[in-house]
């Protein structure tokens, strides 16, 4: 029987360190949402990207995913990508993407 | 909450080692993205679908959304904090930290609250149409003495339009999940007291393991929305 | 800990019908819900017979238009979510922690829990019948039918409230096996060691657990509109109704694995068995399961391939769906390499799963023949879609439901089935069930359209109704005669033993009927078909104790799950708050108190009482 790992979690100034990159992060997103108009064009992509950094970052520290049993990761993992091929799928379909 | 719901003699000889009710919370977390990602899907599908006004750009306020989504984050600091404390057995600081996590909890309630008081209240200002093009129900007050402009109720419910119902179906449920969120972590609280919070202390936190990683979540889902329906939304629109 | 459960006493060492009440034991609740399940198949099948002497002649004056319309839709609603799928989570509750060698699911107040919510959501979409207004629009529920403005009967608001709660119970029962599979098994139960049932019990709840919320939130959207006038499927306001049928069939399409998986895992057990030979192709046979699970997400538009998505869309999803042939084809090809070649005992069992093959490739071939989206277009809406979805989910699900009863029905209750009646009751049942079904391809492509509640003399059908109807009649009478063997071999049937099919998985290597315990002692496996390697193979497939382990006193010294009513005060909560979201809602704000009230005292109460240590 294979026993759980028991990882080190990471130590409060991490977690601190992360809050700092999310409030951050937070701050940069409010700062380029009243950017010029004429960044809109990239601005999508930005936000993209930036949630998409907060949302790893919680999952990996906060949850300690990073840190813990493979198997979380693949039941999480595995409705996040379910959901998002739902997602994607209903907007081409619906024409609102492609 | 629950403790020592496993079958006899389980708690400590599982097939893999992990405790049953941690494996039960990750798999609830991905069975709440399907829920979650379906909400989303038909916000997107009807977006910018809707026939009447008003739409993002006219309600939604990235101010003080911003601020609420702040404060979202740093509850989920204090929660990871409170759950830090509890797996070294400080009782004292697990109850200062999950209390921080409960009250940022409800002050994000509060702002939702505020918010969609607020949409539902929202006054814009109109330009006067000519006054043969006025309908019926037509603010007879307004647009007198040769104003240009005048103001009216530009509010957005669940009733509205396709916009409307989306978006408080959503951010709704999103609410309905930190509710119950709050009264877990409150719980927590409270259970703390009995027996100086051994019970918590003695699986290594485990109940609050459970608490904190559906809290996150929670939290997570929100960074999806706010990009989505108010950053991605707005400026699109 | 006794200050807040202690306002409820705790049940100790119950009899009766308390011990039901408050019982958290996997076989007793899995007793439940076939008893349960069985009994809604009946009523199921009572709609049914009434729809097809309706239909018997041309222009029958049995039932108006809209009864017929309600009874169409109960009929699917009632045989889906109220028959088939609990009768799954019968065997699934029943056979699971005995096979893998586990004394009880993961979370047994969760797994009574999940039945107590099963039945009032049961209660619930039944309700209909009390009031005089059962949904009418199908089980599929398309919108704009169901707006608040066409359909105004509370009908539909049972329909969402009850598949609501019903979700629910699933979604938790899915749950408990998903973590008593991975994390219960008996030392040396490897993955691949795991009997096929556990597998397609895996993926099955795999499958609750990821559709059920995208109907879930259909089910809300649908409640918004109808209760609080929103416009999710309002097209005067832009919303576009074919989002609903989307979103139904994403859930609905896995809904329908849902359905079949456990049968072929009970097909996978049962033929093994009474070939006396291992099951042609395990991994195979697995793998095939698994692929059918995520392939079942990406096919779901061939159920509105007539709703205009553009070519590209439906060549997409009927190439999708004629690719799920492939892993079925495959897993019907090894059943049948697993028959070749092997002694086979034709018993009652094994008979009903030959007859599963048989039916399900039936099935399976009209199947992809509404795949092919041109000749779709064809079939949409006549009967030959209705023979199609009979020949898999009665050929298919029902068989297989028949032949997992045959076959476990000893280890449950210590006594054999008649086989003399078993025969009689399959023989009429392939008989009544092709009479009753074959017609409906011919009826089907000659035009006749379903869900009409009749139809004018000299269109040539009636031949075909007429035979339909005598086939439904043979059919009820099967079932009948089961219905007596069920309770002639319940008190005399003939003892059975602990082993009476010379069984491969760990199961039948404890007593018929199972001490509360299951296992004396937690069997260590060491291959495949465990138990029958230590029976005729070099003897080390497991190591369990000998037969006289089981005495009385055995159990002594094993501290089982103890009974507990605040499953039902939990479930009871969330019953009162779904007829409270129909009729009132300070009503169900009273539900949701009691159910957190059931949640707080279940969260304090051990699972073990401390006095029965
Ligand atoms: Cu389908």
């Amino acid at each position: 029987m294979e026993h759980g790992r028991h990882p080190a979690h990471p130590t409060p100034m991490t977690y601190l360190k992360v809050a700092a990159i999310l409030a951050i992060v937070t701050f940069i997103e409010w700062a380029i949402f009243f950017a010029p108009e004429s960044m809109d064009s990239i601005k999508l992509t930005v936000f993209s990207v930036l949630s998409v950094m907060k949302f790893a970052l919680v999952v990996m520290f906060y949850m300690h995913l990073k840190f813990d049993e493979r198997l979380f990761s693949m039941f999480f993992v595995g409705g996040l990508t379910l959901a998002s091929g739902v997602i994607i799928a209903l907007l081409v379909l619906f024409q609102a993407l492609l | 909450m629950e403790h020592t719901e496993a079958a006899p003699h389980a708690e400590h000889a599982t097939t893999t080692g992990i405790d049953h009710r941690k494996m039960l919370i990750w798999a609830f977390l991905g069975s709440e993205c399907m829920f979650f990602g379906s909400l989303i899907a038909t916000y997107l599908v009807y977006y910018g679908q809707s026939i009447s006004g008003p739409g993002p750009a006219d309600v939604l306020d990235i101010n003080t959304t911003t601020v609420s989504t702040f404060v979202l984050l740093m509850s989920s600091l204090m929660m990871v904090l409170s759950y830090s404390a509890i797996s070294k057995g400080d009782v004292k600081r697990f109850r200062v930290w999950i209390l921080c996590t409960a009250i940022l909890g409800s002050t994000f309630l509060g702002f939702q609250f505020f918010e969609f008081t607020e949409f539902a209240h929202h006054h814009q200002e109109f330009e006067c149409p000519p006054a043969l093009d006025r309908p019926a129900q037509y603010p007879d007050t307004a647009c007198m003495d040769g104003a240009t402009h005048y103001e009216a109720n530009y509010g957005l419910t669940p009733r509205t339009n396709l916009f409307g119902s989306t978006f408080f179906t959503l951010t709704g449920f999103h609410g309905a999940h930190v509710t119950v969120g709050v009264i877990w972590l409150l719980s927590l609280f409270g259970y703390s007291f009995r027996r100086r919070g051994e019970d918590l202390i003695r699986d290594g936190g485990l109940n609050v393991d459970l608490a904190a990683l559906y809290w996150h979540f929670v939290d997570i889902v929100w960074i999806v929305i706010f990009t989505v329906v108010y950053l991605i939304g707005v400026t699109v629109a | 800990m006794a200050t807040i459960a202690g306002v409820f006493s705790r049940p100790t060492r119950p009899t009766g019908i308390w011990a039901w009440i408050s019982t958290v034991d996997h076989k007793k609740i899995g007793a439940l819900y076939g008893v349960t399940a069985f009994v809604f198949f009946l009523v199921g099948g009572l709609e049914a017979l009434i729809m097809r002497l309706q239909l018997a002649r041309a222009e029958h004056g049995i039932v108006s238009a809209e009864v017929f319309s309600q009874l169409f839709t109960m009929h699917a609603l009632t045989m889906i979510f109220l028959a088939i799928m609990p009768l799954s989570a019968a065997f699934f509750n029943l056979v699971v922690p005995l096979m893998i060698g586990a004394r009880d699911v993961a979370f047994p107040r969760l797994n009574a829990f999940s039945y107590w919510v099963f039945l009032l959501g049961a209660f619930i979409l039944q309700t209909g019948w009390i009031v005089g207004s059962s949904p009418n629009t199908g089980w599929f529920a398309y919108a704009p039918l169901t707006a608040e403005s066409f359909n105004p009967s509370k009908g539909m608001d049972f329909y969402v409230v009850g598949l609501g709660v019903l979700g629910v119970s699933s979604v938790a029962a899915a749950l408990n096996f998903i973590i008593t599979i991975i994390n219960m098994r008996a030392p040396g139960m490897t993955l691949m060691r795991l009997p096929v049932f556990i597998w397609m019990t895996l993926v099955t709840s795999f499958l609750l657990v990821t559709a059920m919320p995208v109907i879930t939130v259909g089910l809300i959207e649908l409640y918004m509109d109808r209760t609080f006038g929103m416009n999710f499927f309002n097209v005067d306001a832009g919303a576009d109704v074919i989002l609903w049928q989307h979103l139904f069939w994403v859930f609905g399409h896995p809904e329908v694995y849902i359905l079949i998986l456990p049968a072929m895992g009970i097909i996978s057990e049962v033929l093994p068995t009474f070939s006396r030979k291992p099951l042609y192709g395990y991994p195979v046979v697995v793998l095939s399961g698994i692929t059918i699970g995520f392939m079942g997400w990406a096919v779901w538009s061939h159920h509105m391939f007539t709703v205009g998505l553009g070519p590209i869309a439906n060549s997409v999803f009927a190439i999708t769906t004629m690719f799920i042939a492939v892993p079925t084809g495959i897993k019907i090809f090894n059943w049948i390499g697993t028959l070749w070649g092997g002694s086979v005992d034709l018993k009652t069992a094994p008979l009903f799963a030959i007859g599963f093959i048989f039916l399900f490739i039936v099935g399976g071939l009209s199947g992809v023949m509404h795949a092919i989206s041109p000749s779709d277009a064809q079939q949409q809406d006549t009967y030959f879609i209705v023979a199609h979805i009979h020949y898999v989910l009665f050929g298919g699900s029902i068989m297989a439901v028949f032949a997992g009863i045959y076959y476990w029905f000893p280890k449950a209750t210590g006594r054999l089935l008649s086989e003399r009646v078993g025969k009689w009751h399959f023989w009429l049942t392939m008989l009544g069930m092709n009479l009753a079904f074959y017609p409906m391809h011919f009826l089907g492509l000659d035009g006749m359209v379903r869900r009409n509640y009749t139809y004018p003399e000299g269109m040539g059908w009636d031949f075909w109704n007429m035979v339909s109807t005598i086939g439904a009649f043979i059919l009820g009478f099967a079932t009948l005669i089961f219905v007596h063997n069920f309770f002639r071999s319940l008190r005399k049937g003939e003892i059975s033993g602990d082993d009476p099919w010379d069984g491969r998985t760990l199961e039948w290597s404890i007593p018929s009927p199972p001490p509360e315990y299951n296992f004396a002692v937690i069997p260590t496996v060491h291959g495949r078909d465990a138990f029958w390697e230590q029976k005729h193979g070099s003897g080390h497939g497991v190591h369990a104790p000998a037969g006289g382990a089981y005495d009385h006193d055995e159990g002594h010294g094993i501290h089982m799950p103890s009974p507990s009513i605040l499953p039902l005060i939990t479930s009871l909560g969330l019953g009162i708050a779904g007829y409270g979201l129909v009729y009132s809602f300070p009503v169900a704000i009273l539900g949701a108190a009691i159910t957190m009230f059931g949640t707080y005292a279940w969260s304090m109460e051990p699972a073990t009482a401390p006095d029965e240590h």
